[in-house]
């Protein structure tokens, strides 16, 4: 079976490559059909770029030279992640998004644990006291938190505790006025963290607990279950070491039909709270139309969702033996 | 039809979505003549008036009247929303359909141009064509719309592939139908169901997509949306917070309303689903 697993990853991964190259032309298509002057799209608009700069990243890009040259040395310069000069920042393109990843990948790593874990106990918990009234309160919760738009969730939030309460900080990862080291800054960036990771989680654990709580509906009833009980296993261990794995399934499929909406969740919770991540940056981006930028921000997280679903999908099959590896 | 409704409003949480949206539809129909004020009119004297008895959501930083401004914020959201569900249906339809129907070639090439439409995360590549191409309601509604049919024309497909070989297709064929009555008038109507709950929720996704794209400061500065009052009021936010509070919640009323629509038409579609509950 290893074997198998392994050729089927390989082969899964190797489906990225022509997905890539679609979203690389679908990007060379918009620089090229947008108003304006291409070279504006790549080093940004006003008198800011020197002429040296202009002409060399023409020459880079090869702007000057037929169309299907251009798509050939565009190709050539995403491929070798060059992808442009961001003139806000005064700084290449991939290494700032390079460099403002981590802060993403912290919020969004913290929140899905924590809307995972919660999102499970509390399908559980609803899935295994059907039409209770505690069950009937957690739907109607759910069915809220998946229509709460994520940036108004976030505005009351910094209202409330941060404007108001003042219990957390409304800006940014850490105190730049105060900074810290070691376990201060560690202390320092959890609390910054809270309101972010509580806005960013809810749509997400509506989502696991809609799923988990169906799911457990199902299970309980299925034949394994009845003869677990029957043989005398606690309720405790029927649920967890039972019913539980088979919820994990349905999860992930639904985490990655929703990872689009989860990042675009992403970007609008780190606006509301000046989180320094990916989010930011895109509307930094967007406020300043640094299309540099926001071309190469679109063909980064474009290439991200491609390759994360090819993960989701092998990680399904992952976990569930029965589905084959053809 | 009768037995479809008792069952749609069998569910309380169904009635009150379209409760819900009825209000809102007719608010926004009625528009002028339920708002108080011109929504455009600043004063200085009434800057930043917290809610009361004459501006019963306050005013903003400019003395603009909140409620007025909704209104008319309701009518541009829900014509997003309606517009781009509407059209991403009806190109779903199509390509679904067609695809469904003929089979072969032309599944298989409508099917690789569908993917490839799904491969692109489309609230991003809805950022980039609107910031491209300026931010106008239509170029809004456009990237909205051509970016959320794959959904509408995968589903459509599946319907059709599962009701195309049925006896009443092979009767209307044998009777001599040609290919698009047979399509639109024999099978459509029997695929419509799931449709129909797959484009009431792309209503609600419109919505929330537009909400989003303004608050990134995309939205349409001539046609104020619901999105567009939350970013502008959002600077000032610590001393008027009601000019963010009342149009946050109005999106997420009408998010709401048509979450819980969508739900309850799925009870009608799959009553066995309801029973099990």
């Amino acid at each position: 079976m290893g074997r198998t697993l392994r050729g089927y990853v390989t082969g899964r991964l190797l489906q990225a490559v022509p997905l890539i190259f679609v979203v690389m032309t679908i990007n060379f298509i918009l620089i090229h059909s947008a108003p304006g002057d291409p070279i504006h799209l790549l080093i940004g608009e006003g008198g800011f770029a020197s002429e040296e700069l202009i002409e060399q990243t023409r020459a880079e890009f090869g702007l000057d030279r037929p169309l299907h040259v251009q798509f050939l040395s565009y190709l050539g310069n995403v491929l070798q992640l060059n992808l442009g000069f961001s003139l806000r920042y005064r700084q290449d393109v991939f290494d700032l998004i390079m460099s403002r990843l981590p802060a993403s990948l912290l919020l969004m790593g913290t929140a899905f644990v924590v809307s995972s874990i919660a999102g499970i106990l509390l399908g559980l918990y609803a899935g295994t006291r059907k039409d209770t009234i505690a069950d009937r309160i957690a739907v109607i919760l759910s069915i809220l938190g998946y229509s709460m738009p994520v940036f108004f969730l976030g505005l009351i939030m910094l209202s409330v505790f941060s404007i108001q309460l003042g219990w957390f900080p409304a800006q940014g990862m850490y105190d730049i006025r105060n900074p810290q080291t070691g376990w201060g800054l560690v202390k320092d960036v959890a609390h910054h963290l809270v309101l972010p990771v509580i806005t960013y989680s809810a749509f997400q654990l509506a989502l696991i607990f809609r799923v988990t709580r169906v799911k457990m509906q199902q299970v309980m009833t299925e034949d394994f279950i009845i003869t677990a009980r029957a043989k005398g296993v606690s309720d405790r261990r029927v649920v967890f070491r039972h019913a539980v794995p088979n919820t994990l399934l349905p999860i992930v499929t639904i985490l990655g039909l929703n990872l689009e909406w989860l990042l675009a969740g992403s970007v609008l919770t780190e606006t509301v709270f000046a989180w320094p991540g990916l989010g930011r940056l895109m509307f930094d981006a967007v406020s300043a139309r640094d299309f540099p930028l926001l071309m190469g921000l679109f063909m980064v997280i474009s290439s991200f969702v491609i390759i994360v679903n090819l993960l989701t999908d092998v990680l399904y099959r992952a976990i569930d033996p029965r589905v084959s590896f053809q | 039809m009768t037995e479809h409704w008792r069952l749609y409003f069998r569910n309380w949480l169904s009635v009150l979505g379209l409760v819900i949206l009825v209000v809102l539809v007719l608010v926004s129909v009625l528009g002028p003549v339920v708002a108080p004020f011109d929504p455009e009119i600043v004063g200085i004297d009434r800057r930043a008036l917290a809610p009361g008895t004459v501006h019963f959501m306050g005013t903003d930083e400019l003395g603009r009247d909140v409620f007025s401004r909704a209104v008319f914020g309701v009518r541009v959201s829900l014509l997003v929303g309606v517009v781009a569900a509407l059209a991403s249906t009806f190109l779903g339809i199509l390509v679904g359909s067609m695809s469904g129907y003929f089979g072969g070639l032309m599944d298989h090439a409508l099917m690789r141009i569908t993917e490839l439409f799904q491969v692109v995360p489309q609230f991003f590549l809805a950022v980039v064509l609107v910031a491209l191409f300026s931010a106008s309601v239509v170029n809004i509604i456009v990237a909205i719309a051509v970016l959320s049919w794959p959904a509408i024309a995968r589903l459509t497909r599946a319907e059709f592939l599962s009701l195309k070989s049925r006896q009443f297709v092979d009767a209307a064929r044998l009777s001599g139908a040609s290919d698009s009555t047979v399509i639109f008038r024999e099978i459509l109507p029997n695929a419509m169901g799931p449709i129909i709950v797959s484009s009431t929720l792309l209503v609600g996704r419109a919505m929330l997509t537009e909400a989003g794209l303004s608050f990134l400061g995309l939205g349409d500065p001539s046609r104020v949306s619901l999105g567009v009052m939350l970013y502008q009021s959002r600077p000032f936010i610590q001393f008027a917070w009601w000019a963010a509070l009342f149009p946050g919640l109005l999106i997420f009323l009408a998010v709401l309303s048509t979450n819980l629509i969508g739900d309850g038409l799925n009870d009608v579609i799959n009553p066995q689903v309801v029973e099990e509950r």
